[in-house]
């Protein structure tokens, strides 16, 4: 591997990496608040796919770019009213299982409405154009996703830490009881948080799917499978581990593939999950946590 | 009050179950009316990874049904009817499709596209002596070794040998090869592309794999940039297609790229964006009203009734909502309902043996050129088409033939 080699690679590691980081934030802020693991967040980000190529064909590009973010922020928001929201207080293994549900009820709701058949996703114009610097070859959008996300991660990090709902978020992942007898609203609270998760999977999928041009029903189950393992290596329920996590998992995906071990790059991510739960349970940067007995 | 939700609840559920017993028990082969009905099973993708290419060859197959639908059989006539599953593109729903088709008492199965569920399923129509007519299944599994599969198509080793002739008549010494891990198609056309170039004197300088549903390819074109080939072949998926050509463009590789049949698909170069311009693929068949003669020109032109008045690319607009463009494999489809009509007429029966029996000597003019099958039950082919992506269309470039 020459020198041109190696930055190709790492370029493309690093935007992939971008992108699973924006989409495993969204696995992680859920869990911090409600302890599930949203299974329907990878089908949100496909559906955010389509609402994209749809709003594109009718609306001028920037208008449709905000369609389709406020479109995915309100579905992430309604699926937790509908789906989640009645399972407050049921055990936390049925509102898991009404979250799978979610997700082959989107996935086939998109195969039937759409049919199979990949879907071109728009031109976003800009977005595609090729740059050459040196040897290496790129597109602008391959360049500015991990600035994107970055800058995304550090907007996050001032609402959590700084502002007003952000301490609300905090104190409802702490303890829900006590935060919403201290006068914070639950509901209110977990809403935002959905909007938020949702809302960066949108960012994420008009990254992604520019960078790979088709859209189908199940484009969404393989990057959600691989971010939820990102989440959980950077320490589920933390915002920088899932920034570290989707970074992990995208450059080593590429490295893998890159020196010829294709048939491993699946497998290698999925024994990372099962090392870092068996090594270090919490993550990188995953709180120790008691469970009151 | 709960309880009581409870038991009622209980008890539709118990109801329900019934119904579905009831539901699935199998009707015999009548109409309400009285008419006597011959089922053809159609063993297809709807959904999954193929459904796309599958759903097309559905559409030539429901087009033949509306053109041959009744048949004479013994003085009497049947009313043909397709009886459609859908195998998911899996190999495990495949054998429940299979199993489906066989209690659905059809007398011949048609399908299906991608050849890894038509071996998984090929063992089950052989057993329950139902003979099947793949359309565009290339593996030589298949057929190979099961008396009741058929195919209306070239195979595998023959695409990958046209496509390193294609090299040599084009002067290419270097070329790349990219494959799907565990997809027998993919596979078989890349390891007969490498048989036949190390027989023509062409240099393969990478081969590489990757995973199903992969979306990100710029890591192997990367290492194959490095080795600069004057030609890439990758036959893969629809699905897979457009990005591998968009991202090898962006990574600055300029030369040829090809594929095997499945690429000879209109939604690969809307999906692109223009990085299709220059690929190109070998194909079953290519529509020329102009020149179309008998079988073909009925199913471009018509014949004048219903909805196959007008031809098949007016069907597809009005009755499928599908863009006009006819797929090679909606014509492979029209061609093994043919086929599989042909034999019951001249078997005379509705029986899987007597048709197996028939289907091993006919001969007919189909859309995509005469048709009958060898001792293995492929079909005797000996040239195939090479078109070529020029202005966002696909244009036909040359006929390759193999001695």
């Amino acid at each position: 591997m020459n020198v041109t080699q190696f930055f190709q690679h790492s370029l493309t590691g690093i935007s992939v990496g971008g992108c699973y980081a924006l989409i495993a934030i969204g696995y992680t802020l859920v869990y911090g608040i409600l302890r599930l693991i949203n299974f329907a967040h990878g089908d949100i980000f496909m559906v955010a796919g389509y609402f994209m190529i749809f709003s594109f064909a009718v609306l001028p590009f920037p208008i449709a770019i905000l369609v389709t973010l406020v479109l995915t922020t309100l579905l992430g928001i309604g699926i937790e009213k509908v789906a989640y929201a009645p399972l407050r207080n049921a055990p936390r293994m049925s509102v898991m299982i009404s979250a799978i549900g979610v997700s082959y009820l989107l996935q086939n709701l998109a195969t039937y409405l759409f049919t199979a058949i990949p879907q071109p996703y728009p031109e976003i114009p800009g977005l595609k154009l090729r740059i050459q610097i040196g040897e290496i070859s790129t597109s602008f959008v391959t360049l500015i996703t991990p600035i994107i996300t970055i800058l995304f991660v550090a907007v996050l990090l001032y609402l959590v830490n700084k502002t007003k709902i952000g301490m609300a978020m905090r104190a409802v992942s702490r303890d829900y009881e006590a935060a919403s007898l201290m006068g914070i609203k639950l509901n209110k609270t977990i809403s935002f948080t959905f909007a938020i998760g949702s809302f960066l999977a949108a960012v994420g999928s008009i990254l992604y799917f520019t960078d790979r041009s088709t859209v189908f029903p199940y484009s969404g189950s393989l990057p959600g499978l691989k971010c939820f393992v990102a989440a959980v290596f950077g320490g589920i329920g933390s915002i920088p581990g899932a920034l570290v996590g989707g970074f992990f998992i995208g450059i080593c995906e590429t490295i893998i593939k890159a020196i010829g071990l294709s048939t491993f790059s699946d497998a290698f991510t999925f024994i990372v999950l099962i090392l870092m739960l068996l090594i270090k349970p919490t993550g990188l940067f995953g709180e120790k946590n008691i469970d009151k007995v | 009050m709960k309880k009581f939700l409870a038991v009622i609840l209980s008890l539709v559920m118990a109801l329900s179950l019934v119904a579905c017993g009831g539901g699935s028990k199998t009707s015999a082969p009548t109409t309400s009316s009285g008419e006597k009905v011959i089922r053809i099973g159609v063993f297809e993708p709807q959904t999954g990874e193929n459904g796309g290419g599958g759903i097309q060859e559905v559409y030539g197959i429901r087009y033949a049904n509306k053109v041959y639908n009744t048949i004479n059989i013994g003085g009497e006539d049947y009313k043909v009817e397709l009886y459609e599953v859908d195998n998911k593109s899996d190999k495990t729903e495949a054998v429940n499709a299979a199993q489906k088709l066989i209690a659905g008492k059809v007398s011949v199965v048609l399908g299906s596209y991608g050849s890894g569920v038509s071996i998984a399923a090929g063992e089950y129509f052989k057993e329950a002596k139902i003979p099947a007519i793949g359309c565009s299944c290339t593996n030589p599994q298949v057929t190979n070794g099961n008396e009741y599969y058929f195919r209306t198509c070239f195979l595998d080793p023959f695409q990958g040998t046209v496509m390193s002739s294609y090299c040599k008549n084009h002067g290419y010494s270097k070329v790349a090869v990219i494959t799907q891990l565990g997809d027998d198609y993919s596979e078989g056309l890349g390891n007969f592309f490498v048989k036949a170039c190390e027989q023509n004197g062409i240099e393969v300088v990478a081969q590489e794999k990757f995973q199903t549903n992969e979306q990100d390819f710029k890591a192997i074109l990367t290492n194959i940039k490095g080795k600069e080939p004057q030609f890439i072949f990758a036959p893969s998926s629809i699905a897979t297609a457009p990005l591998i050509l968009s991202q090898a463009r962006e990574l600055g590789i300029e030369c040829q790229i090809g594929g095997g049949d499945t690429w000879e698909n209109g939604t690969i170069i809307d999906n692109a964006h223009g990085a299709a311009e220059g690929m190109v693929v070998t194909t079953f068949y290519e529509a020329n009203p102009a020149t179309a003669t008998g079988e073909e020109a009925m199913f471009l032109k018509g014949n004048g009734m219903g909805d196959t008045a007008t031809g098949f690319s007016d069907y597809l607009v009005k009755v499928e909502n599908q863009p006009a463009v006819i797929p090679a494999v909606s014509a492979l489809g029209y061609d093994a309902y043919l086929a599989a009509f042909k034999a019951m007429q001249e078997a005379q029966s509705t029986n899987g043996e007597d048709i197996r029996e028939a289907l091993t000597h006919l001969a007919f003019t189909g859309v995509t050129g005469d048709i009958s099958f060898n001792a293995d039950g492929d079909a005797n082919k000996n040239a195939a088409y090479v078109k070529e992506v020029k202005d966002g269309k696909f244009e036909f470039k040359e006929i390759v033939k193999i001695d």
